[in-house]
């Protein structure tokens, strides 16, 4: 197995990004540690937006919690394969609620972007879509290049989920684009965007 | 002395319905099976049992970004699970209410399940959480309320330490 292969791959992250939160409406999105944030940063910082600095494994665990709380909307988690292999266990406890409202979808490069470059599991045979599947999730895919991409959008947009989507993106690193740092701002944003002006404590 | 007479599960329910607790994530412990199952019993508290703990500090900050509050329910042998995740809770001002049973502390018969409970309050500390024991289950129902009100009103990140005095030492049914 040639675990370079990623670099290779035809589907760029700050595109797939940009595509998936295009004419977003109420969308509520997390942007997993490192790159993703940055990812959706890029394509317009918003109080709709929880970019992680940290929290490494929690970003679908975060999207959950939202989604269940926030049952009308849509909830998006875009994350990395580094992060979702840390938590992968939440997986199952989110197969297990079924929220319909949530989709995750990770940007799998097969590398830990923010440490190097170095591989991940995916770069071998590790199948996040198919531990999503086995977890329980109703609908999954995987998507590799344009035209499965393009089919995908739709779905992650707006199937009753949970959704999971592997996207095979290339392997290759982008221009810093960050969102606010100070956690509690970006926790009382949110808040005040979706729940009023006293939401935050 | 343990005090039989007072039903302190019974007791942190009421404080979770009387500060809207909508989300309940757990990891269970035998002295938790009465509080979680109430909790499950009930159409306006989501339960959410958990793969590891870690994931309760994530969802319940998801819960709270979304306008909900939540609990989590776990037994001191869970509490290093969390460490990293209440970095989390601590950077960005989460509120947490924490309901742990101190397993392994007082009478336990299975010394892989001492360690952690030894470590809970220093470690909690440690990660930013404000810890509050209880030994003596008539002080349940005002020490989670006090609890609840400084993780909700506060916010701030919340442990309730309840002892295995109160729980009573596991036996396997011998």
């Amino acid at each position: 197995m040639d675990r370079n292969r990623a670099e290779n791959y035809p589907l760029r992250r700050r595109d797939v990004a940009a595509r998936l939160l295009a004419d977003r409406g109420d969308m509520l999105v997390v942007g997993g540690l490192g790159a993703p944030a940055w990812d959706i940063t890029a394509a317009g910082d918003t109080p709709l937006n929880f970019p992680l600095w940290g929290a490494m494994g929690g970003a679908a665990a975060i999207g959950l919690g939202l989604a269940l709380a926030q049952p009308a909307r849509r909830v998006l988690v875009l994350t990395g394969d580094g992060d979702m292999l840390m938590g992968v266990g939440s997986l199952a406890t989110i197969a297990a609620q079924r929220p319909a409202n949530l989709a995750i979808v990770v940007q799998d490069n097969e590398r830990y972007g923010e440490t190097g470059m170095q591989t991940t599991h995916t770069a071998g045979d590790v199948d996040l879509a198919g531990m999503a599947a086995a977890a329980g999730f109703p609908v999954v895919g995987r998507a590799a290049d344009e035209a499965e991409f393009e089919a995908a959008i739709p779905v992650i947009r707006e199937a009753a989920g949970p959704v999971f989507y592997n996207v095979k993106i290339r392997a290759e690193m982008e221009d810093f684009v960050m969102p606010p740092k100070d956690g509690a701002h970006l926790k009382d944003r949110m808040r005040i965007a979706l729940l009023g002006p006293d939401a935050a404590v | 002395m343990r005090n039989t007479d007072i039903n302190w599960s019974d007791e942190i329910f009421a404080v979770l319905r009387d500060y809207d607790v909508a989300q309940v994530a757990y990891v269970p412990d035998a002295g938790h099976s009465r509080l979680i199952d109430r909790c499950i019993a009930l159409n306006e508290i989501t339960t959410v049992p958990l793969t590891t703990e870690e994931e309760g500090m994530a969802l319940l900050g998801g819960a709270w970004l979304g306008g909900q509050r939540g609990a989590m329910l776990m037994q001191s042998s869970g509490v290093g699970n969390c460490i990293n995740m209440l970095a989390f809770t601590k950077t960005c001002r989460f509120p947490l209410l924490m309901l742990v049973t101190m397993r392994g502390q007082w009478g336990e018969f299975n010394p892989w399940q001492v360690p952690m409970w030894q470590a809970t309050p220093e470690v909690l500390e440690l990660s930013g959480v404000i810890t509050m024991p209880v030994d003596d289950a008539a002080r349940m129902g005002e020490t989670v309320a006090a609890a609840a009100r400084m993780a909700f009103e506060g916010p701030a990140a919340v442990a309730v330490l309840i002892s295995q005095r109160v729980i009573g030492a596991k036996s396997f049914g011998k």
